[in-house]
Parts: structure tokens; sequence; C-alpha cells
């Protein structure tokens, strides 16, 4: 694969730059950039921000190393993530995420057997109100989930259906006690 | 027809704690499409902006002032008054530029409140820092906000775009002279970005380790300029205060901790949600009558009531107790963010300390040795005492262990880390030793 950004990619990253008072700090929107086009940030994928950037690699390397969300290895395309965090975690994530190693019959790295989908256990995603959550590929909230809400979820990442956006409404609407 | 400001209206006074259900709420009011600029403007919003940036009233010190005296009590989790914070900035010295920072990393779990801002009522959080940057005379705003909230990010950047179009951000703001610009940074994953030093860090790209104070943010901040950090809640109530004056925001609610909260109720209740009321409600309006009561006609346990660093509570403890730093002094524990996290009585206590332990332990930063090697330790012993393999002295241990840690680190993560192991322990001893004696008699027969 050849690692180099478009033009209108680097002209992104220059509006990133223009952004900071030093250059460095363009390196987070540079790497998010990097991972939406090549899926994951390899050792070129990182070397090209570097470069993009005109500072070191280690400096690149070391912020990318550093986030969870930042991706260090080539993954499955899907990214199921179930928070088992404090209320998550007393509220059914972890049933939920026991439900999915066994639905996706993911082997130790949490990679499913078709090389679809990958999942891992999330700290709290700031949304405790719909435990327990999850979310996709680094994206879309699942609130209030369910074995039965999974199993919808995965089907439709399966056809290739982009997730909507769940609005959760502001409470209130039901008579105090 | 009477002058409301978004809900609030600055002729009704809010100081009957007994009538909350009569409470009308400012920071997220039932306003449908709030979030869109014209709705936002029809309903009174930017009208303090305009007013502080236009009307020749209002200088740096009134704005400060006026804050101050409001007493906005930090929403960040740390409850310091917002005004007296900004007053510590150094006079402004010309071609230095000072910066203000937006925490909105929101990653203390329990917390769930900032989210709904950046859906539901973004312009107040922007036209309230932008007033911040004003009275603090600042060149820009950077925005933090979780890369987990990617979807809410967007929200946020189509909001800042509108204010620029309108010239409520940018240059000369609404022919005030002054310039004022507006960032949004996303985050990436890690709990640490939301420490104020760490923040800085992170927006300064590099790895986020936190730096020792002093120098204080208020003298050496971003890129080592004079920098202030309010967290997004924060800085939303200041055209509130503005608008309708430092007297009547802080009417609302508890007098020594006052103002609207966003309580972000989760757990086994009813009906969780981010509720909107006056600080200072008894914890049981909140659980028995905002959310519904406990859930499956379960008894409750325990509360945590300000995110998972608060000290947590046991349900004994509660009786006219209120949400503000006060009133939960006298059981021991703090408001934090006012994410509440209520338990009910089939909670395993232990196994609940173990999730919020691993929390601590995959977050910290690994800078500090006590802290890094702390927050393992603990997993470790609580796993011992969950699998039926603890000893009694693994309980001494535990506390000795949180002697080391708090403060006696950079950050007050090790603290966080800390300070629920050390009350989950004491207030809810006879479970660990249930599990402990548990063992004991394996061993012994
Ligand atoms: C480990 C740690 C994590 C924190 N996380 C957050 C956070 O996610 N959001 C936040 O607003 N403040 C967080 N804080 C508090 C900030 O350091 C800072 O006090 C706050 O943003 C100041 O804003 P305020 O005075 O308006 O509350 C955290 C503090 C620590 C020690
Ligand atoms: S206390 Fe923990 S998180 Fe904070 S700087 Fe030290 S090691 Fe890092
Ligand atoms: S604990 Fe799961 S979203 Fe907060």
């Amino acid at each position: 694969m050849e690692y180099t950004f478009t033009q209108a990619e680097v002209q992104e990253i220059q509006k990133h730059v223009a952004k900071y008072p030093d250059r460095h700090s363009a390196i987070m929107p540079a790497l998010w950039i990097a991972q939406e086009k090549f899926g994951w940030l390899s050792a070129d994928a990182i070397k090209l921000v570097a470069d993009t950037l005109d500072v070191p690699y280690a400096r690149v390397y070391g912020v990318a190393t550093f986030y969870t969300m930042y991706l260090k290895q080539d993954c499955p395309p899907n990214l199921i993530e179930v928070c088992t965090c404090f209320t998550c975690g007393e509220c059914g994530g972890k049933e939920r995420m026991a439900f999915l190693k066994d639905y996706l019959q993911t082997n130790e790295k949490g990679r499913s057997a078709d090389g679809q989908f990958w999942i891992r256990e999330a700290e709290c995603l700031g949304a405790c109100d719909t435990a327990p959550v999850g979310q996709i590929s680094n994206r879309r909230f699942v609130h209030n989930l369910t074995d039965e809400k999974l199993r919808e979820t995965i089907e439709r990442l399966r056809r290739g259906e982009v997730l909507s956006f769940e609005a959760i409404p502001l409470n209130d609407q039901t008579p105090l006690g | 027809m009477k002058k409301y400001y978004l809900c609030g209206d600055q002729n009704t006074i809010f100081d009957n704690m007994e009538n909350w259900r009569d409470y009308k709420k400012v920071l997220l009011p039932d306003i449908p499409g709030l979030h869109n600029i014209d709705v936002y403007e029809r309903n009174g919003g930017y009208e303090a902006l305009r007013d502080v940036f236009t009307s020749g009233k209002w200088d740096s010190k009134k704005v400060i002032d006026e804050v101050k005296a409001a007493n906005i009590r930090g929403r960040g989790g740390a409850g310091f008054n917002a005004g007296l914070k900004w007053s510590f900035m150094p006079p402004k010295k010309d071609g230095l530029p000072r910066y203000l920072a937006c925490n909105g990393d929101e990653s203390e779990p329990g917390t769930c409140k900032d989210r709904r801002i950046f859906e539901y009522n973004p312009h107040l959080f922007i036209e309230g820092a932008i007033i911040a940057c004003y009275a603090m005379e600042m060149d820009a705003a950077y925005v933090y906000i979780r890369g987990e909230y990617a979807d809410w990010i967007d929200m946020m950047q189509a909001a800042v775009d509108q204010a620029y179009q309108r010239g409520f951000i940018g240059e000369n703001i609404l022919g005030s002279g002054r310039t004022i610009h507006m960032y949004v940074h996303k985050g990436a994953g890690a709990y640490i970005c939301g420490e104020e030093t760490s923040l800085m860090e992170s927006l300064e790209g590099k790895r986020p380790y936190p730096r020792s104070k002093p120098p204080f943010p208020a003298q050496y901040g971003l890129w080592g300029k004079p920098t202030t950090i309010n967290n997004i809640e924060t800085l939303a109530h200041v055209p509130l205060v503005i608008k309708n004056g430092a007297k009547w925001w802080s009417s609302i609610g508890a007098p020594t901790h006052p103002g609207p909260f966003l309580y972000g109720i989760s757990g086994h209740v009813n009906r969780p949600g981010v509720y909107e009321y006056p600080s200072g409600m008894l914890l049981t309006d909140l659980i028995y009558n905002v959310a519904g009561g406990i859930r499956n006609g379960k008894k409750l346990k325990a509360v945590v009531p300000g995110g998972s660093s608060v000290p947590i509570l046991r349900a004994d403890q509660l009786e006219g107790i209120t949400m503000d730093a006060d009133s939960l002094r006298t059981v021991g524990t703090f408001v934090g963010t006012a994410g509440m996290c209520i338990l009910d009585e089939d909670t395993d206590i232990v196994k609940f300390l173990i999730r919020v332990s691993k929390f601590y332990d995959h977050e910290s930063c690994g800078q500090c040795t006590p802290c890094r090697e702390g927050t393992g330790w603990f997993v470790k012993i609580l796993k011992r005492i969950d699998a039926g393999m603890g000893e009694m002295k693994d309980l001494d241990l535990l506390l000795e262990l949180c002697d080391t840690m708090e403060g006696r680190t950079v950050c007050a993560l090790a603290d966080a880390a800390a300070w629920p192991v050390r009350n989950t322990v004491i207030r809810f001893r006879d479970e660990f030793e249930k599990k402990i004696k548990r063992s004991g008699v394996l061993i012994n027969s």
C-alpha cells in the first residue's frame, strides 16, 4: 500500500495546523485523518503524519501509542465496544460482553471467525444514564443495550448499513413522583 | 408578556426548595431545536454576549466580579468558584496571547451531562466561553472533547460554525474591536486528559502527562501562556449570570453551593437520565421522585453521588442529605460532577469496587510510582478477596496503600483511585469480611 495524503487531505491537515500557535498540536487531528483513511496507524502511516507536519517520528509515535482510540494494529472493519465500567458494569454491560463473545465466536484477541468484527470492553463512555452502552467503530453509540439490540446491530453492520444517530430525548416528560 | 431568558425569568427568584417541582429549566430547557442558532437567538440567546460586547456597561473587571459574586462552583469536579479562578489571571501584557481551555473530556465514570449540552444547548456554552474570553482578555478558546463523543464533536463544530457566521466568534466581534477564536479539539480516548494540565499537554500534541504545579495554568498554561480552564457546564452558566444577575443565579438552590445543577442519575433506578434541578436537592427526592425509585421493587444499597471517585454512601446515610458541598461533607463525600450512581440491594460491592479500581489502573498515566503501582495492587488484592483467598490483613493493606497514594503524586488521579477504595472498605467492611471469612472456613476445614 502506498502511504500518501491527497492534496485535499493535506489541505485539511493544514487547516488544523492553522488553529494552533504550534504545528505539533495538529498531530492528533492528523492522526485521526490518517486513521480514517488507512483504517489503522501503521508505522508507515505514522511516518506519513510526521513528514506531512514536519515533526519527529518519535513524537508522533509517542502520541499515537498513548490513546486507546488510535488503532495500532490492522483490525477487522467493525469494532464493537461495550462499556463494562461503573454503572454499565452493574446494569448488564458484563453480560452483554459475554453474549458478544459467544455470538460472534471471538478468539482470545476478540476477533470474530469471519474476520468482520472485533470486540473490546470500554471504559465509561459518558452515557451512563442509558447503561449499558456500546460504541461502534469509534463513532455511533448504541444505548440501553440488550442482546436483541446487539444482534440487530450486528445484522445491520453485516448488510453494510450505516447506523443512524440514536438521539436520547431530554427526560422529564414523565410525571414526577 | 414577561421577558424570559430561555426558560429562566429574572423576576422569579427560586429560593424555596420545597417547590422544586416548579423549577423552570434554564440550562437544558424543553425548547425544540434549541441547538439551532435561530431558535437560540429567538429565545434570548446571545443577548448576554451582545450586552457585554456592545453596551459599554461591561468591562473585564465587572464581568469577573459578577461571575465571582454568583459563586458558580466548578462543575468539573473540584467545585472552585469560577469567577475567583478567573481573577487569578495576571494582568494582560501586550503581545502575549492568553487562552481559555474548555474541558469537555467528561470521562469520570458516572458523568454524562456535558454531552447533553453539546447536543441540546451548545450555544449557551459557546456564549459563556466567549464572555469568559472577553473578561479575561483572551485570544482563543480551545474546546477539548473526548474522542468517543465523535457525533457530539460534529454537533459542537456545527454550532461553532454558525456562531462564526453570525459574528459572535471571530474577528472584531459585533464591531467591538475584540477578536476571539474558538477551536474544537478531538481527544482520542484517555481519561487522564480531563486533568487540567494533562489536557494542555494533549492539546500541545504531546503525550498527556500531567504537569507538576506550581506553576499554575494562570501563569504557565497552554503553550506556556496564561490560561484558565473550566468545565463545559461551568461556562454554560455564565450567560445566565450575566443576563439575569448574580443575585438571581445564586438564589437558586443551596446558598453556599448555588445554581442549577445537571444531575446525571444512573444505575438501578426506574428512570435514569440527566435532570436539571436546583443544587441542594435531597438525595432521596432525586432517587425516589425524580428518577422514579429503585427498579424491580428492590431496596437501595448505596449511592455514589458525584462520579466514581467520590466516597460512596450507604443507604442509611442519606436521610436529610442534600446535593451540595456542605451537606455532603457531613457524610464524608463530595458533589464531584453530580453524576450519581444508584445501586440496589443485589449489588456485590466488592465486585463493583474491583471494576472501579480497574478503571483507574487502566487510566493511570504511569508517571508516578505510587499511582502506577498502587492502582494495580488495588485490583490484585481486591480480586484475591473476591476469589475467596483474602485475609483480614488485606483490608489493612488496602488502607495503607491509600495512605501511600493520597496527596503524594503529580495529579489527583491517585487520590481519585484511593478514595473509593478507602471509603468502600470502611463503609461496607462487613461485605469484604464476609468474603474473607468464607475463605477462612474453606482453608480450615
Ligand atoms: C484525573 C482527573 C480527571 C478529570 N477529568 C475531568 C473531566 O473529564 N472533565 C472536567 O471538566 N474536569 C475534569 N477534571 C477536573 C479538571 O482538572 C479541572 O479541575 C476542571 O476542568 C476545572 O473546571 P471547573 O473549575 O469549571 O470545574 C479532572 C481532574 C482529574 C484529577
Ligand atoms: S497521579 Fe497517576 S495519573 Fe496522575 S500524573 Fe501521577 S501517575 Fe499519572
Ligand atoms: S459507566 Fe458505561 S457509559 Fe458510563
